[in-house]
């Protein structure tokens, strides 16, 4: 699955410049699903990233783990979930140096949330390289009741916390890693849009 | 620039080029409170020449009781150094700015690394005072020449990651050491010469940190030359800048109205769009981009100069 190419859109909406390789120093790797061809991608444009490497890969259905592992990467690790791998990936952040790479491939999710992680360990976003493959979900917040829902792939969409129906805006928060959901039928209550689904 | 006129009530020296100056409100005000890495411009009435310099403040963020700035005499400079050393008396007044910060810590931050050279201490005493306050994680390190030579010693209190490598005794700052293995989220600052903020860049570099973890100052005096002549495109009238002039301070002396803040090629506030230009802008500034200095569109009165046939700048 190749790389996803966004339309452009609102200064806040993230693009993905995709993952550059910058050569042998620490790197932490994370991808989930067809992420894990993206990472591949990187290891053939520079075998040197991979001797530093730690790669954690959240299959989620996709057969690429063993490939992955057979690269060789100084630690491979494979997970159910991004919630799971959490308290692996914080102990890692927390331990990384000045000169650590982040290389983060998958949906949108995945990349939001796991910046925002690296953002609150003190890594700046030019240390972060981020590639989206995958789904097109989005991670919504709703701006009424605050709470996410995951894995949005229409619009509108209710919210699964209040019940709303929310209209997915491009608006999006770095630090709660998700797009904002609006009510849909404020003004006109039960005046609901036909479900579309996201594609970009 | 908004500024208040404050009397010396200390002047002690640190080093034998060194002196570090006190300033308070003469009715005993509250001065502004700032933050660590900000400078004051100290306006400086020397006969007809109204000299104004920046400096790095030296004393506690948070006590508004008074400023203090550390000066070096520099003998080859333009006088504004000279002057504070020989003809500034406790009890005098001066018309000291309100101050302004563009070199203060980064609150991403989990760590700080101080790097100084030699009188670039100043800034970092402040930086230094705050991080103490804020109880943050930090480092410092200082660089000079000879014990005698540096007054930083004795604004730096003695604690263990308070390092300071005197050259003349062999022990000279080795930047490599100090950067690798720093953990993410450290962020340095530095402030001496040229050449040494460029060392940490490369070092940095070499070592494959993010550029935007690191900061630095410099302020630059206005580098003398040739006479030169700046035509205003608003009033058709021209101003000649002499040898040791800056053109800001021509514009000043011919009443052009401008703005400006570091006078040091840092700010950015002076900034002037040029007209036309025949001939070569020489760029001191640390202001604008290498595509602007290129295309000669914009020019820095505080530091940069010029040599040609004309050059007709938008004021
Ligand atoms: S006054 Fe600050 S750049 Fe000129």
């Amino acid at each position: 699955m190749p790389a996803t190419k966004f339309t452009p859109s609102i200064i806040s909406r993230p693009i993905y410049g995709g993952l550059t390789p910058h050569g042998a120093v620490p790197a932490l790797m994370l991808a989930s699903g067809p992420g894990g061809e993206a990472l591949l991608d990187l290891i053939a444009a520079d075998p040197a990233v991979l001797p530093h490497a730690t790669v954690i890969y959240i299959p989620e259905g996709s057969d690429l783990g063993p490939r992955l592992e057979a690269q060789g990467p100084a630690s491979y690790v494979e997970a159910a979930s991004y919630a799971s791998i959490l308290p692996r990936f914080r102990k890692l952040l927390a331990e990384a140096l000045m000169n650590t790479r982040l290389y983060l491939a998958g949906t949108e999710g995945l990349i939001g949330q796991a910046t925002a992680e690296a953002l609150a360990a003190g890594m700046l976003l030019e240390a972060i390289e981020a590639e989206h493959r995958g789904s097109l979900a989005r991670r919504m917040q709703c701006v009424h009741c605050k709470g996410i829902t995951e894995d949005v792939t229409t619009d509108p969409f209710t919210c699964s916390h209040c019940g709303l129906s929310l209209f997915v805006r491009d608006h999006y928060s770095r630090r709660y890693a998700a797009f904002q959901g609006v009510c849909v039928d404020a003004e006109t209550p039960g005046e609901v849009p036909p479900k579309q689904e996201i594609k970009a | 620039m908004s500024a208040q006129m404050l009397r010396v009530t200390e002047i002690e020296a640190l080093s034998p080029l060194v002196k570090r100056f006190r300033f308070e409100h003469p009715g005993g005000k509250k001065l502004p409170l700032f933050s660590g890495g900000a400078h004051v411009v100290v306006e400086m009435p020397d006969g007809d020449l109204l000299r104004r310099n920046a400096y790095s403040l030296i004393s506690d963020p948070q006590d508004g009781s008074g400023y203090e700035i550390a000066v070096r005499r520099e003998d080859g400079g333009r006088g504004g150094s000279r002057f504070m050393h020989a003809n500034v008396s406790q009890g005098d007044t001066l018309r000291i700015s309100t101050p302004l910060n563009l070199f203060a810590l980064d609150a991403r931050a989990r760590k700080h690394v101080l790097i100084a050279g030699g009188i670039g201490i100043t800034p970092i005493i402040a930086q230094m005072r705050q991080l103490l306050r804020m109880q943050d994680r930090f480092e410092i390190h200082y660089a000079a020449r000879s014990r005698s030579e540096a007054a930083g010693l004795r604004l730096l209190p003695r604690l263990p990651h308070i390092h300071s490598h005197i050259s003349d005794e062999g022990d000279r700052m080795d930047l490599g050491a100090i950067l690798d293995r720093q953990p993410i989220g450290t962020h340095v600052y530095t402030c001496g010469p040229e050449g040494l903020i460029t060392a940490v860049a490369q070092c940095a570099a070499r070592l494959g940190w993010p550029r935007g973890s690191l900061h630095s100052e410099v302020f630059l005096a206005p580098p003398p030359g040739r006479t030169f002549e700046v035509t205003l495109a608003k009033s058709g009238r021209t101003v000649t800048v002499g040898p040791h002039q800056s053109l800001l301070e021509a514009l000043e002396e011919a009443e052009v109205d401008i703005d400006w803040s570091c006078r040091g090629g840092a700010c950015g506030r002076c900034e002037t769009d040029v007209v036309s230009c025949h001939g070569r802008i020489e760029h001191n500034d640390h202001w604008l981009s290498e595509d602007e200095h290129s295309s000669q569109t914009k020019i820095m009165p505080c530091v940069s100069r010029f040599r040609g046939r004309e050059l007709i700048i938008d004021r």
